[in-house]
């Protein structure tokens, strides 16, 4: 049986995509590129990074709004932008906070080189988990452990163990530490607080800066 | 007590409670409202229990202790029926002569009313105090009128007659085609149309249904949802258990924040008496309807107030927002179909099903009917709550009812809307309350906070309180609200600390934008809305604070230098007394200066200045 479908206008091309998928999914089914930073296939959207904010609106007019690509699902009729201006203006800021936040994580990092900021403007931190929340659902989903959650609310939230104590759900299958994207070796290239390389995306050869080698794709749960 | 099971069973309830108060010849009624509490009422109420009894009092005056009256500016507040007496500032002290004067002998004690601030007369009867004259009391005339914790006070007045009629004369449909007729419009802040919600709710499939009553009202300087819930619970449930007739939900929640103690309390006692005789339940009024209320506590987070993260506070996870493409009276509390709505619109249903939706929708203006309450706070004579029709001018707001500025001082700006809200400049006060005119100018209805600010006040320095205030409560769940706020909170200090260079206010701007358009939820995207109004109506100020490192209300201390003026000290010391860090510096009847280095700006020299010699540049 053919799965049901829904038509949408993604960028312009009117396409076609499985009904109960999100935008995210139609449009890396379509080869369009969405940057991602709380995003897993095969683990629930959280639609906590915004990063993948896209612009939605209606056939025959009407305001736009922007949403997150992954948690948004496809609708008949809407009409979607991944590149416009609002919502490149929305993810340079984006990027900017987060890469200011965290100039030492490798996807924080990718996100900033691709949006082709080369300063940050706010002060520099050095905070080593983006709350993206992947560890927590990697580990109830997945691995069934729910051994982490987050603690705390606004700027002093993080992610705790119940009671800071390991739980005996908890079996060290390393699991958060597989999908957390602090754990990949970040770019050395940021050297002065506030100002960003960007070589890896001027240069036409791999710069030999790039720890993982990864030079073009950035990361490897960020398929271009 | 007796149970309810027919409509004709309430009528004669109504009639019986009617002839039992009949025989009491004096009412005296004590507000106990939050603001009353915290002067002292329940001291009065004490002692006027004790009073009574040892004059043997008992059988002839009944003592009530009300819900909020509104003038929470005047309060404690005692009203004597049937004269109508308004005694106002009434203390402990005043016991013996309310009782021995004017219960007995019908003498009004002139020291205790209300005395006009204009014409300076004084005022005996509510209805001519000047903060009620041009107030449309209608939600919140029976708080007065009522106990709180006696279902019979409210049955007396004609409670659950709404309910009667609309579960004896009306359908499910009816009931949402008045509503929708009524134009009744959610008074939580968004104002969306309460009968298309509704018809959603019935429509959407799935079952149980439920309905939610929203009271975790946390904006600082707003307690009209408090209030109501603490003054008259049982309109609250009237107004759910219609609800949860015309929806088909069989269960109800109030969520209430575990800081109101006695919107608690009332509400519980509410539940609980309505559950005995028959009002809560199997088989409402013989009608076929099974509904419940709970009451499900919140723990005090502002963030909770948005209707997915208190959906998933009341499922007992983190109060959190999700994502609202599918709307929560299609997937709400445990995935069913709920129905939310905030305290003040479930409190318009009985009336409007009572008086009909005409009646309803000859208040307001063309798009937003029916009355507001409002908490008139700040920096205004009359503070309290106000009940207006939709409509009226915050001038009529500010300066009728609320009396105008304090100690004769211009006022600025007003902001409207709590934290989701902005700062409304003082020329545009002639623009009439509704929710779309507030929307225009930047700001927002919200659910009703009205904050009044004169003269003294930097607007930088309350942007950064929202910024500040906003930070704190953000969930942290979303980056744009979590960083956004928190560097926005970092640039605003900046400025104020004179730190601020020209890329500040454009930075600022560009981020306010960002945070608006990307955050989760309507607290992220409702944020920069104080920060955004106040750079629209007072850029100025901004830059004075950037360009000349100067604050013109003289509030940011690093930006301020204290001065004694050498012609007006008299030389009296005063301010050598107080000052903490003995940065002032002269011989007595000598005028005195302020060594610079040691000043901690603290502004207590200025306080305690009788010549008004201490400047502040």
């Amino acid at each position: 049986m053919k799965p049901k479908t829904v038509n949408l206008t993604l960028d312009g091309a009117l396409i076609e995509a499985e009904k109960g998928s999100t935008i995210l999914q139609a449009a890396r089914q379509f080869g369009i590129h969405i940057p991602t930073v709380c995003y897993l296939e095969n683990l629930s959207p959280y639609g906590g990074c915004r990063v993948c904010v896209v612009e939605i609106g209606h056939n025959g007019g009407g305001k736009t709004f922007l949403d997150t690509s992954c948690t948004h699902e496809v609708r008949e009729g809407i009409v979607v932008q991944t590149k416009s201006p609002r919502v490149i203006r929305a993810r340079r800021m984006l990027a900017e906070l987060l890469v200011a936040s965290a100039p030492n994580v490798k996807i924080a990092q990718d996100i900033a080189a691709r949006m082709g900021l080369l300063r940050v403007r706010f002060p520099m931190e050095d905070q080593r988990c983006i709350l993206c929340g992947l560890c927590i659902r990697m580990c109830s989903e997945q691995m069934d452990g729910r051994a982490l959650g987050f603690a705390g609310r606004g700027v002093t939230k993080r992610v705790s163990l119940p009671f800071e104590t390991r739980p005996e759900t908890c079996r060290l299958c390393r699991g958060c530490d597989y999908v957390c994207p602090g754990m990949v070796a970040p770019c050395p290239g940021i050297k002065e607080p506030g100002e960003l390389c960007g070589r890896c995306t001027r240069l036409e050869e791999m710069p030999n800066c790039c720890p993982t080698g990864t030079f073009g794709c950035f990361c490897e749960r960020n398929p271009l | 007590m007796r149970r309810i099971r027919t409509v004709f069973d309430l009528e004669k309830w109504k009639r019986e409670i009617i002839a039992k108060q009949g025989q009491y010849e004096t009412e005296i009624s004590v507000c106990g409202g939050t603001g009353c509490h915290a002067y002292g009422c329940k001291k009065v109420k004490n002692e006027l229990v004790k009073a009574i009894r040892k004059n043997g009092y008992r059988s002839k005056v009944r003592l009530k202790f009300t819900g909020c009256r509104g003038f929470c500016e005047r309060g404690p507040i005692v009203t004597i029926q049937p004269q109508g007496i308004f005694y106002q500032r009434v203390q402990e002290k005043d016991v013996p002569a309310i009782l021995s004067e004017t219960v007995a002998q019908g003498r009004v004690l002139e020291y205790l009313l209300y005395e006009d601030a204009v014409t300076k007369r004084k005022v005996t009867s509510e209805k001519d105090v000047s903060f009620y004259q041009k107030q449309q009391r209608v939600v919140l005339e029976n708080n007065g009128l009522i106990e709180p914790t006696k279902i019979e006070d409210y049955i007396r007045i004609g409670g659950y007659q709404a309910l009667a009629k609309a579960l004896g004369e009306m359908t499910p449909d009816q009931i949402i085609d008045e509503v929708k007729a009524a134009g009744l419009r959610g008074r939580g802040g968004a104002g969306f149309p309460t009968g298309i919600k509704w018809e959603g709710c019935r429509k959407a499939p799935g079952f149980p249904k439920y309905v939610i009553c929203n009271c975790d009202e946390g904006d600082p300087g707003a307690y009209m949802d408090r209030s109501l819930l603490e003054g008259n619970p049982n309109l609250i449930l009237e107004g759910m258990i219609v609800g949860a007739y015309a929806m088909g939900a069989k269960q109800g929640f109030i969520y209430v924040r575990h800081e109101y103690p006695l919107a608690c309390r009332n509400a519980e006692t509410a539940i609980s008496q309505a559950r005995k005789v028959g009002l809560l339940g199997q088989n409402i009024m013989g009608s076929g309807l099974d509904f419940d209320v709970e009451i499900a506590q919140g723990g005090g987070a502002f963030v909770c107030g948005e209707s997915t993260a208190l959906i998933a506070s009341i499922e007992g996870k983190v109060g959190e927002p999700r994502s609202k493409q599918t709307h929560t009276v299609i997937q709400g509390l445990w995935g069913k179909p709920t129905n939310l709505n905030n305290v003040e619109t479930w409190a318009n249903i009985p009336m409007i099903i009572q008086q009909g939706s005409q009646w309803f929708s000859s208040m307001g203006t063309e798009k937003s009917k029916g009355t507001k309450i409002f908490s008139l706070v700040g920096q205004v004579k009359n503070t309290g709550l106000v009940e207006v029709p939709m409509g009226i001018t915050l001038k009529e707001i500010i300066f009728d009812i609320g009396g105008g500025p304090q100690n004769g001082k211009r006022i600025k700006a007003v902001q409207t809307g709590g934290p989701s809200g902005g700062c409304i400049p003082a020329p545009l006060f002639d623009l009439p309350v509704d929710f779309d005119s507030l929307t225009q100018v930047g700001s927002m209805m919200g659910s009703g906070g009205m904050i009044v600010m004169e003269e003294g006040t930097c607007m930088v320095d309350v942007a950064k309180y929202f910024v500040h205030f906003l930070q704190e409560e953000s969930c942290g769940k979303c980056l744009p609200c979590r960083e956004g706020l928190k560097r926005m909170g970092e640039i605003l200090e900046g400025i104020t600390d004179g730190q601020g260079n020209g890329e500040s206010l454009f930075l600022l701007e560009e981020l306010a934008q960002v945070v608006a358009d990307t955050s989760l939820c309507g607290l992220g995207k409702t944020a920069p809305n104080p920060v955004l109004s106040a750079l629209r109506y007072f850029r100025p100020e901004f830059e004075a604070h950037i360009e000349q490192k100067k604050c013109p209300a003289a509030v940011c201390t690093p930006l301020i230098k204290y001065a004694i003026s050498q012609g007006g000290c008299t030389g009296c010391g005063a301010c050598q007394k107080v000052c903490p860090t003995q940065a002032i510096a002269g011989e007595r009847k000598q005028p005195h200066r302020i060594l610079a280095e040691l000043c901690g700006k603290c502004g207590s020299c200025r306080d305690i200045c009788k010549a008004n010699a201490v400047l502040v540049q």
